[in-house]
C-alpha cells in the first residue's frame, strides 16, 4: 500500500497542518487503518472511511476546527461514543470527523441548583455516578447509558425506558454551549430555567449534528426516589398485556416505566441470561413505580390488581436493587440476546399512539406470518415506542432485502396509525429517505430553511436527518421551486 | 467462558470477529480508552483493526502498536452483552503479530531478555540475591528519588520500582502437605514463577490454609511455568511447550483439583486445551489438556466451594479488596474472595472505586509499556488510598507489585498482601500486625 493511499489523500488533506496546529499532533488521525476504525457507528451496515479524524480537548479547539471547515467548505461530522443506531455519525469521505471522546470532564455537580455541568464526551451514566452520593441522578437512561455520550444524547434527543414519566433529553437540558456551523461559540440558556424568547435549546436538542456541536451541557439532576418497586407480570397473550397497560394508564397511575416483551424476545433473553421469567408467558410486562414510599406501596397494590383483572397469571414484585436488576436483566439484554436465536437482525424503532398498540402488534404478526420472517417485539409500552427486531439469516441470499422490506412496512404501519418513524434512535442517514412518509414537502422545506439559516454552506453533518437527492434519488420530497415565504419576501434563502 | 479457535483457526477467527455488533459497551471499561479516548485503543477499535488484518492480510505498524497497547485485562469480555471472545481474538492476533511482524531491534532484544527470565523461577530466584543487597543499601531509595532511571530508561525504572521488598525467603515447600483434621480433598498446587520467586510466603500460606481446611496438598517440585506470560505475548510455541510439561506434571500428581493462587496463571490454565489447539497439537494432547484444565480452580473459588471447616480467628483490620483482572474478568471470580474475607470476624472489607479498570500490571505489560502502566498504576493507587483501608488485598502477584509501587510513589504507602495470607493469619490466630508490617 503506497503512502499516498494510506495517508489522508482526499480534500481535507490540505487542512491537516492547520488541524494539527489546533488539536496537536496526537489529536489528528490520518493513517488509513486508524481512520477506518471510525467508519461506522452502532449501525454497522452503513460505512464510510472519514477523510480525517480530529480529537479536540476543548470548546476552543472544536470552534477552530469548525471555523476552518466553514472557511474551506469542508464538511464535518460530529461523533460522541459512536453508539448511535441511525448512522447519524456516519463519516464523510471528504470531510472531518470531529470526535468528542476526549472532552469528558464533569465540570460541576451543583446540588443546590439541582444541575450538573458536563463536557459532551461524558458518558450518560457517569453523571448519575457523580450525583449519586448527593442523593441525585440523571434521569434519561438510554439502554447504552454506560457508554453513550451526553453530547450524542443531546444530538439525538435520547430517551430510555424511564422517559414515560421523566421525559426525553430535551426535558433535562437547561443550558448549552454550542459551536455553530460557522464556528461561533454561543451560549444558550444556563443554570436558570425557562429563559424567554425562542426555545433554541429545544431546536438544538435532536438536531443530529446539523446545527453544530455542543461543547458544554447543563443538565437537570433529579432527586433519587425514596422507593422504587419493579413488577413483573406474565400474560397468555399480547392483547391481554396491552389491555393491562391501557388500564394502568387509564386509572391515572404513572409508572416510571412500562416495558413489554413477546414470547420470541423472552425466548432470546432466557437463552442469553437465564432471566427465569414465568414459564409459558406469551407476554411479560415490566412495570416500575417510584416516588415517596407510601405512594409507591399504594400503587403497587393497584397495579397488581389491574394486571390480575387484565388476565395476568403471575405477578412478581421486586424492591431490592439486586432483585430489581434481575427483573431488568432479561429486558436489558434483549437486543444483544436476539443474536443467540438468529444469525442477524434489524432493530427497528417506531412510535404509535398507545391506543393503536394492539392493532399495530396484530398487523406486525400478520406481516411476519405472510413473509415468513420472524419478528421479536421488545418495547416501551407506556409511550408506544416499538422496537421490533426483524430476524434473518445473513448467509441466505436476498434475506437482508426481505427483512429490510418487513422492517420498512412496520414503519409504514406506525405512520398509518398516526405515529412516527423513530422514537429514540434518530433519523441519521438510515431514515432520512423515510422522512417524506411523515412530512409533506412544505414541512420538509421549512426544516431545510431553518437548517440553512444556521448552516448556509451545508457543511454540518450533511446528508443526515433531511432527505437529499444524492441520498434518496429524485423524489426526496423537498421542493425544487422557491418557498412561498421567500417569494413573498418574508424569508431569505441563503 | 471462551470458545477455542478450533481446527481451521483462520475460519474460526473470522466467526469470532463476526460476533461483535459494534455496540461500544466495552469502551468505558477499557483502560487504554480511559487513558486516551480514541477508538483504535478500545476493544471495539481493535476488533476493527483485526478485521482489517484478517480481510486484507495487512499488518500496519499503527495496528501493531494498538494491539501492543492492549493490556489483555479482559474487562471488555465482562462488559460485552454479545459474548464476544475477545481473549481468544487478542491471543490469536498477538501470535500472528509475533509470526508476521518484524519488530525494531531494540524491542526484540527487550522481549527476548524478558522471556529468558520471567517464565523461569530458578532464574528469577537468582535475581533475589542482588535485589536484596541493592534494597538493603538504600541505594535503591536514593536512585528512585533522583529520577535518574526514569530519564535513562522508563522500562528499567519500572522494573526497579515494582520489585517488591524482599525479606529472607521461607524454607522451600515440601512436596506433600497432609490435611489437618478430616480429609476433604486431595489437591495439587501451582507455585508460579513470579509468586514463587518474589512472594514465597504467599505459597506457604496457601499450602497451610488448604491443609487447615482439610486438603492433602501435592506440590510437585518438577513443575515449571504455566505458559501464561508467553501466551499473552503471542509466543505460542513457547507457551504450548510449558503447557505440555505442566499437564504431565499434574497428571502424575493424581489430584482432584489443581489450586492456583495467581490469577494470571489460573486464567490461562483454565483453557490449556485452547492453547494447544491453537498451536496445532494432536487431539490426544488437546484432550489431556482439557482434562487438566477442568481441574483448575482459583484458591478462593475452591475454598468457597469447599466451605469453611477450620475456625476463623478475629482480624480487626479494614481491608480494600482489589479485583485482579484475570480473576474477575478472566475467571468470573468476584464474590468468593469477598465472602471469604467478610467471614473473618471483625474484618471490614471495602471495594475500590473503578474496580473493573486494570491497575496496569498485566503480566509483563508494565515492563514493555511503562508510561501507560505507570499512569494506570497511579490511578489505582489513588482509588486504593481513597478507601481509607489499612491493607490492600489482591489475588495476583503482578497487581501487588504494581499497586504497592504506585502507593509508595504517591507518598501514601499501604501494605499489600494476598488473600491467602489474610486467611492464614485468621486460621492460625496470628497477630494481624504481620500483615501490616508491624511485627
Amino acid at each position: 500500500m503506497s503512502l499516498a493511499e494510506n495517508e489522508t489523500a482526499t480534500a481535507p488533506a490540505a487542512l491537516v497542518p492547520e488541524l494539527r496546529a489546533i488539536c496537536g499532533e496526537d489529536g489528528v488521525l490520518t493513517d488509513h487503518s486508524q481512520r477506518r476504525t471510525y467508519e461506522n457507528d452502532g449501525l454497522a451496515h452503513h460505512r464510510e472511511v472519514p477523510g480525517v479524524v480530529v480529537l479536540p480537548t476543548s470548546a476552543e479547539q472544536v470552534a477552530a476546527v469548525v471555523r476552518l471547515c466553514h472557511e474551506r467548505g469542508v464538511p464535518f461530522v460530529p461523533r460522541g461514543a459512536g453508539t448511535g443506531l441511525s448512522a447519524g455519525a456516519l463519516p464523510h469521505a471528504e470531510g472531518v470527523l470531529l470526535v468528542t471522546s476526549r472532552m469528558r470532564r464533569i465540570l460541576e455537580i451543583d446540588v443546590a441548583n439541582e444541575c450538573a455541568v458536563v463536557e459532551p464526551g461524558v458518558a450518560n451514566l457517569d453523571i448519575t455516578r457523580a450525583a449519586a452520593p448527593h442523593g441525585y441522578y440523571y434521569a434519561p437512561d438510554p439502554s447504552s447509558q454506560q457508554v453513550c455520550s451526553v453530547g450524542g444524547n443531546v444530538a439525538e434527543n435520547s430517551g430510555g425506558a424511564h422517559c414515560l414519566k421523566y421525559g426525553f433529553t430535551v426535558n433535562h437540558v437547561r443550558g448549552l454551549d454550542v459551536v455553530t456551523p460557522s464556528g461561533e461559540l454561543v451560549r444558550l440558556g444556563g443554570k436558570a430555567a425557562d429563559a424567554p424568547g425562542y426555545d433554541l435549546i429545544g431546536a438544538f436538542v435532536g438536531s443530529e449534528g446539523t446545527l453544530g456541536v455542543a461543547t458544554r451541557v447543563v443538565v437537570n439532576l433529579t432527586r433519587t426516589p425514596e422507593k422504587t418497586v419493579t413488577l413483573l407480570s406474565a400474560f397468555e397473550s399480547m392483547d391481554a398485556g396491552g389491555g393491562a397497560v391501557s388500564s394502568i394508564i387509564g386509572e391515572g397511575v404513572l409508572p416510571s416505566a412500562i416495558e413489554m416483551m413477546d414470547a420470541l424476545a423472552i425466548e432470546a433473553a432466557e437463552a442469553a441470561v437465564a432471566c427465569d421469567y414465568p414459564a409459558g408467558a406469551a407476554a411479560v410486562l415490566i412495570v416500575e413505580l417510584d416516588g415517596p414510599a407510601a405512594e409507591v406501596d399504594a400503587q403497587v397494590e393497584q397495579v397488581e390488581a389491574l394486571c390480575a383483572a387484565a388476565g395476568s397469571f403471575e405477578t412478581r414484585t421486586a424492591s431490592g436493587a439486586e432483585e430489581r436488576a434481575l427483573v431488568w436483566k432479561g429486558r436489558k439484554s434483549a437486543f444483544a440476546a436476539v443474536g443467540r436465536i438468529s444469525p442477524a437482525y434489524i432493530v427497528q424503532d417506531g412510535v404509535v399512539p398507545r391506543t393503536a398498540l394492539s392493532e399495530v402488534l396484530r398487523r406486525i404478526t400478520e406481516l411476519s406470518a405472510d413473509s415468513g420472517i420472524r419478528v421479536a417485539n421488545v418495547f416501551h409500552a407506556g409511550d408506544g415506542n416499538l422496537h421490533p427486531l426483524v430476524l434473518f439469516d445473513d448467509t441466505e441470499p436476498g434475506a437482508w432485502d426481505r427483512a429490510e422490506e418487513v422492517s420498512a412496512k412496520i414503519l409504514d404501519l406506525c405512520v398509518e396509525h398516526g405515529g412516527s418513524i423513530t422514537g429514540e434512535h434518530g433519523v441519521g442517514v438510515d431514515k432520512a429517505c423515510k422522512m417524506p412518509r411523515m412530512y409533506g414537502p412544505d414541512d420538509l422545506e421549512t426544516f431545510d430553511l431553518f437548517r440553512r439559516s444556521l448552516d448556509p454552506e451545508g457543511t454540518a453533518n450533511p446528508d443526515k436527518l433531511l432527505p437529499t437527492p444524492r441520498l434518496c434519488g429524485e423524489q426526496p420530497g423537498v421542493r425544487r421551486d422557491v418557498h412561498p415565504l421567500v417569494a413573498s419576501g418574508q424569508a431569505t434563502q441563503f | 467462558m471462551t470458545e477455542p479457535i478450533t481446527g481451521d483457526s483462520h475460519q474460526r477467527f473470522s466467526e469470532l470477529l463476526d460476533d461483535c455488533v459494534h455496540c461500544g459497551f466495552c469502551l468505558p471499561t477499557c483502560p487504554t480508552h480511559v487513558l486516551w479516548g480514541q477508538e483504535m485503543d478500545s476493544p471495539r477499535g481493535r476488533i476493527h483493526l483485526m478485521e482489517q488484518m484478517h480481510s486484507e492480510d495487512v499488518l500496519s505498524e499503527a495496528a501493531v502498536s494498538h494491539f501492543d497497547n492492549c493490556l489483555g485485562c479482559l474487562a471488555c469480555v465482562s462488559a460485552c452483552p454479545s459474548g464476544v471472545a475477545y481473549d481468544a481474538l487478542i491471543d490469536h492476533t498477538r501470535h500472528r503479530v509475533e509470526e508476521q511482524y518484524e519488530r525494531p531491534l531494540g524491542e526484540r532484544a527487550l522481549r527476548g531478555a524478558l522471556f529468558s527470565v520471567f517464565p523461569h523461577r530458578d532464574r528469577l530466584r537468582l535475581m533475589r540475591g542482588p535485589l536484596r543487597a541493592y534494597q538493603a543499601t538504600r541505594a535503591g531509595r536514593l536512585l528512585r528519588r533522583s529520577g535518574v532511571l526514569d530519564r535513562i530508561s522508563p522500562t528499567l525504572a519500572t522494573m526497579e520500582r515494582i520489585a517488591p521488598p524482599l525479606s529472607s525467603p521461607p524454607p522451600p515447600l515440601p512436596e506433600f502437605v497432609p490435611a489437618v483434621g478430616r480429609r476433604r480433598a486431595r489437591v495439587g498446587m501451582l507455585v508460579g514463577c513470579v509468586q514463587g520467586a518474589f512472594f514465597p510466603e504467599v505459597n506457604t500460606a496457601t499450602a497451610r490454609v488448604l491443609a487447615l481446611e482439610g486438603c492433602d496438598v501435592v506440590i510437585p517440585r518438577s513443575q515449571g511455568c504455566c505458559g501464561a506470560l508467553s501466551g499473552h505475548s503471542g509466543r505460542l510455541e513457547e507457551s504450548a511447550g510449558f503447557t505440555r510439561a505442566l499437564v504431565e506434571v499434574f497428571e502424575r500428581a493424581d489430584v482432584e483439583r489443581i489450586v492456583v493462587n495467581s490469577a494470571g496463571c489460573g486464567s490461562s490454565m483454565k483453557h490449556m486445551d485452547r492453547t494447544l489447539e491453537e498451536a496445532g497439537a494432536a487431539p490426544e494432547w488437546v484432550r489431556r489438556a482439557r482434562a487438566a484444565s477442568e481441574k483448575v480452580v482459583d484458591l478462593t473459588e475452591f475454598l468457597a466451594e469447599l466451605g469453611p471447616q477450620a475456625e476463623r480467628h478475629p482480624v480487626p483490620v479494614h481491608v480494600a479488596y482489589q479485583d485482579a483482572c484475570h480473576l474477575s474478568h478472566g475467571q468470573g471470580v468476584t464474590s468468593a474472595p469477598r465472602e471469604l474475607l467478610a467471614r473473618i470476624p471483625q474484618m471490614r472489607v471495602s471495594d475500590l472505586p473503578n474496580k473493573e479498570i486494570c491497575c496496569g500490571s498485566a503480566g509483563v505489560y508494565n515492563v514493555l509499556n511503562p508510561e501507560p502502566a505507570t499512569e494506570l498504576g497511579d490511578r489505582k493507587g489513588q482509588d486504593a488510598a481513597s478507601t481509607g483501608a489499612e491493607l490492600l488485598v489482591s489475588g495476583n502477584p503482578g497487581c501487588s507489585m504494581q499497586i504497592g509501587s504506585a502507593l509508595e510513589r504517591a507518598g501514601t504507602p499501604m501494605p499489600v498482601t494476598h488473600t491467602a495470607r489474610v486467611l492464614d493469619v485468621s486460621l492460625r490466630g496470628l497477630d494481624p500486625g504481620v500483615l501490616l508490617g508491624r511485627s
